[in-house]
């Protein structure tokens, strides 16, 4: 089901058409970088620290060098110090550890060998001493004075005044508006809570996988599935202190990200052992090396408290936000401060936020990063004003809810968005106008995600036959090249088949920003358009030198070239490029730019759930999501992206978590005991798609990739403690737990 | 690694006995798993798949024979077994996935010596037996007598499991396999019980067995939750004594998989419901 508000009416955008990909992918024949073999390959395998802090004494790879099939051996010191100032230098200290290891999985050395057998037993035969450190794995302790410090540089930024003391808390964002002890003053009801949650990963299916070739002259090519092949490249560059123009990066098809791959665990690595073998060397991850190594998303601990008037008006909001940021820091606490009340208008209010450092994996960006936490903490407690009111939930955050030229709560003006129409979408909808199955717990939440513009390039090619070759720098991720040729074919007037897209690599397409913030097909859909009208200012100027008149007298429409004064038959897109020749040679146009202008992204969502109350098992029996998606371009991946949202939402609200052990060990490397949901687990997630035009696109899109995770961690919490009354604050809400919930009347 | 399959059981045995590095292996779903997780390989692994005896499933004289290396898909399918021992079956129906239960075995099932494995309480309530085929010749085992802590068995060195003998169960009399996962497939029990009741002409329960997985080193064969079961009816009163009697039974242990706490409440509540479950069947005549 979809809403739209009024839009123009689009020949080719929001159609259906079967993606461009589709074919490769279904039968197999996509080619992920796993799958690429090149003569004289060799296999990389990485040693790992089983410590989760320690000091690193010696690295004596003196017999590993000397076993049978191995012809490389690296470490830390293999690759330059850069100075503490440099923005990639943690990335690289993530990537090798120097000095220390900072979590259990880091890796300490490499090894490039002939099998992967002889790989891996070579790196098993790096002899590391070292010196084990006391670690610490919690927020709130390592925020604590005396905690094991993982770094004696971080000096905590933000504060009133400049700590003298290292700490493992790298910063303080604060967002302050209005008389807070007044807005609560004014409330007739405060709610507050605890809510804990923990670090949770990404889950994509396909591992990390990259293959580099290193020649003699200096220069790499390397074959990786990420989110931004760009950044693949100057991050690399950057730990190898190379020139970018000496790496190529060519994209492989990907198998999933969510984030997690928009920084990189390997290339620099496989370059360096390719040019100490003089082969081409390939590196794929286990999975468990994915859980133990690459970017989960950190746990956190929030606390909230909402004040309201009698009549549901949110009158104040304080906030308290604590990110694990993992073994270094990142922008996680800042960006969950942006999020924390958002949906609402509130006055009053003070977020402050902290990004804490732990002995756990670096973490990295997954869907709408931080933002799904702070909801858990919000929605819930706004449901709980609901209650305490009697208020319906939806009506409560209608009335509070912000639209055009309102404040955000972190800092500007809110643009034209459509969070009032996505309530109305869910209130208006089949599931909330029926009333819950008997013994079913209904829940209700809103989400928040700003969505991103950045840097986009894109190359279209007209061929002589009269289709279209679309050129871009972003990875084919959620469908982004059936939306890409969607919005060139709607531009140039031909069938969306006539074009073919292309993800190009880092030296065939300009310069594109990793696929981030759901901006791909926003901000190279942009460029798209961009080159599409460029080239149909060409093809008027061909059929005005076909026709011999001026160019001002031919008008481009539905694809055709059309005489103004009627004095010539109209040329179809293919009359034109069959006489390019003749007319001035090929037709091309490339556009870059930095988007700008990012739709904000809402969504809303109802579910109902059944509790098993002698075991604590949680069925999701109905799921409905609504979606401002600004204009779907392809709907059916806007609500694969929708879904896909929701799905990961249900899992990490029900049963994913990083467990580790009292030293810091991992415990649950694998699906088996990090259970995201199977296929089984979940009904049909319903979707509503809300079109409110991005004004600053030309097709008035908004992100729609992210959003979609934010809401069902609180909206569950609800429907739980609507079945059972049960208000569970810690995640995951396993079994187990809303077992103990239950048995002692109460999870709160 | 060497693979082998041999044709014969006495192959398999020479086999053994020449190299005690060598091992047997049935669907292989947990034996590949352990190794790509670093688990060391044998010297040879004899493939138990390719002996016909291994991979049957027959029912002669009142007794179900039960290949060791016979796909659960094949109890799944068969509608005989099904009837007779809905509870195994189902058991077998839940290891893995569709694709993995071509593959996975009980034999595998009880030899892995999981604590969580599914099929062997419903064998342990059936009084399964295993036919044990080593140096000295074959002998039969109860299947109770096997797993002796997680992964480990009483099998001697040399010894494998053949197959597996169940007799018919009397009539008015059914069995039934219930566990706690989190998702709905691809896991692994948090707690497992199985269940068999035979109830007489009156609907007063005349024997019955529970056994509990993932609660204990090995499986836990509860005779106090029998013994309330037994002489009466089922009532509300004694399924509250058979789920004490079965927390109390359980003996787990706090992991990434639950706690304790969770694991005696739970195993109480699914041996309830397997009992109910299991006496309904056999309220309706049961298989026969």
């Amino acid at each position: 089901m979809t809403i739209t508000e009024q839009r123009p009416s689009y020949r080719y955008v929001g159609t259906r058409p079967v993606r461009h990909d589709g074919l490769d992918k279904v039968v197999g024949k996509a080619r992920y970088a796993a799958d690429l073999v090149l003569p004289g390959m060799l296999y990389g395998h990485i040693l790992r620290s089983p410590h989760a802090h320690a000091r690193i004494v010696d690295i004596d790879t003196s017999v590993a060098e000397a076993m049978p099939g191995v012809r490389a051996v690296i470490t830390g010191a293999d690759f330059p110090d850069l100075p503490a100032d440099d923005p990639e230098r943690n990335m690289t200290r993530n990537l090798m550890a120097r000095d220390k290891v900072l979590y259990e999985g880091h890796a300490v050395a490499a090894v490039a060998a002939a099998t992967r057998r002889q790989a891996r037993d070579a790196a098993e035969a790096i002899e590391v001493t070292y010196e084990v450190l006391p670690h610490t794995l919690d927020i709130l302790e390592a925020m604590e004075p005396g905690a094991p410090l993982l770094h004696d540089d971080i000096l905590t930024t933000g504060l009133d005044s400049e700590p003298s003391e290292p700490s493992n808390v790298a910063n303080r964002t604060c967002y302050e508006r209005g008389d807070i002890e007044q807005g609560f003053a004014s409330a007739d009801v405060v709610v507050e809570g605890e809510f804990l949650t923990k670090p949770i990963h990404q889950g994509y299916i396909e591992p990390h996988a990259c293959v580099a070739d290193t020649g003699q002259d200096g220069k790499t090519v390397i074959w990786c599935s990420s989110q931004g092949h760009f950044r693949v490249r100057s991050q690399t560059a950057a730990m190898l202190g190379w020139d970018t123009s000496r790496i190529k990066v060519i994209p492989a098809e990907i198998g999933g990200g969510f984030g997690g791959k928009t920084t990189i665990y390997l290339e620099p690595l496989a370059v360096e052992l390719s040019a100490r073998a003089g082969r081409p060397v390939k590196m794929v991850m286990s999975r468990d090396e994915v859980f133990r190594a690459t970017g989960p998303t950190p746990g956190s601990v929030i606390r909230v408290k909402l004040g309201a008037t009698g009549d549901g008006r949110i009158t104040a909001a304080k906030a308290w936000l604590a990110y694990e940021s993992g073994a270094f820091p990142g922008v996680w606490a800042m960006l969950g401060c942006m999020c924390v009340v958002s949906p609402y208008n509130v006055e009053n209010f003070l977020i402050e936020g902290f990004e804490v450092v732990v002995n756990k994996p670096v973490n990295a960006a997954y869907r709408a990063p931080s933002a799904p936490m702070a909801a858990f903490a919000t929605d819930t407690l706004v449901d709980e004003i609901a209650r305490r009111l009697d208020m319906d939930p939806i009506d409560l955050r209608l009335l509070n809810c912000p639209s055009a030229g309102d404040q955000a709560p972190y800092g500007p003006k809110w643009p034209l968005i459509g969070l009032r129409e996505c309530l109305e979408a869910i209130r208006d909808s089949e599931h909330y106008r029926s009333a819950p199955a008997a013994g079913h717990g209904r829940g209700v939440a809103s989400g928040f995600w700003f969505n991103i513009g950045e840097a986009s390039s894109a190359t279209v090619n007209l061929n002589e036959n009269g289709t279209a070759t679309v050129v871009t720098g972003s990875p084919d991720i959620g469908g982004s090249r059936a939306s890409m040729a969607l919005m060139a074919a709607e531009e140039l007037g031909i069938d969306v088949h006539a074009i073919q897209p292309v993800v190009g690599d880092t030296e065939v397409v300009g310069f594109t920003d990793v696929t981030e913030g759901s901006r791909a097909t926003f901000a190279t859909g942009m460029a798209v358009v961009e080159a599409c009208r460029d080239l149909k200012g060409q093809l008027r100027g061909r059929a005005a030198r076909m026709w011999d008149c001026d160019v001002e007298d031919v008008e481009w429409a539905d694809g055709r070239a059309t005489h103004s004064g009627g004095e010539h038959e109209p040329l179809a897109l293919a009359d034109i490029t069959a006489e390019a020749g003749r007319t001035g040679g090929p037709l091309g146009a490339t556009a870059s730019l930095n988007a700008r202008g990012a739709g904000p992204a809402f969504s809303v969502q109802v579910t109902d759930v059944s509790v098993d109350d002698e075991t604590g098992r949680v069925t999701v029996e109905r799921y409905t999501t609504a979606q401002d998606a600004g204009t779907a371009i392809h709907p059916d991946y806007v609500e694969g992206q929708m879904q896909g949202g929701v799905v990961q939402g249900i899992g990490w609200a029900l049963n994913e978590e990083y467990i580790h052990d009292a030293d810091g060990v991992m415990e649950n490397p694998g699906f088996l005991d990090y259970r995201i949901p199977v296929a089984s687990d979940l009904p049909m997630i319903e979707t509503i798609i809300v079109e409110v035009p991005n004004p600053n696109h030309p097709y008035g899109v908004r992100g729609v990739g992210e959003v979609g995770i934010v809401p069902p961690l609180p909206a569950l919490a609800n429907a739980i403690h609507d079945a059972t009354d049960a208000r569970i604050r810690e995640l995951p809400m396993s079994p187990p737990r809303v077992l103990a919930a239950i048995n002692s009347g109460n999870g709160a | 690694m060497r693979y082998v399959a041999p044709a014969s059981v006495a192959e398999v045995v020479a086999l053994l006995a020449g190299d005690p590095e060598a091992r047997v292996f049935a669907g292989a779903t947990d034996l590949v798993p352990q190794m790509r997780a670093g688990r060391p390989e044998p010297s040879v692994a004899i493939d138990l798949k390719k002996i016909p005896r291994l991979t049957g499933v027959s029912l002669t004289d009142g007794t179900w024979r039960i290949g060791a290396a016979a796909p659960t898909a094949d109890l799944t399918g068969n509608a005989a077994l099904a009837a007779d021992l809905p509870g195994l079956v189902y058991a077998g129906g839940l290891i893995g996935s569709d694709q993995i239960q071509n593959r996975a075995t009980l034999g595998g099932n009880l030899c892995n010596a999981s604590p969580a494995a599914d099929s062997v309480p419903s064998l342990v309530v059936n009084d399964a037996q295993a036919v044990v085929a080593g140096p000295g010749g074959e002998l039969t085992v109860r299947v109770i007598d096997i797993p002796s802590g997680p992964g480990r068995t009483s099998l001697q060195p040399g010894e494998f499991v053949v197959e597996f003998l169940i007799d018919r169960p009397l009539p008015s009399t059914s069995d039934a396999y219930l566990r706690l996962i989190p998702r709905t497939e691809m896991d692994i029990a948090i707690v497992g019980a199985a269940a068999r009741v035979s109830l007489d002409g009156d609907g007063n329960c005349s024997s019955a067995a529970i056994a509990l997985a993932a609660v204990a080193p090995t499986v836990v064969l509860v005779p106090a939750a029998a013994e309330a079961l037994v002489g009466g009816p089922i009532s509300d009163d004694v399924l509250a004594t058979v789920a004490a009697a079965c927390a109390e039974a359980a003996d787990p242990i706090d992991d990434k998989r639950g706690t304790v706490a969770y694991r005696r409440q739970v195993a109480g509540v699914l041996a309830k419901r397997a009992v109910l479950e299991a006496a309904g069947r056999a309220g309706n005549g049961g298989g026969r």
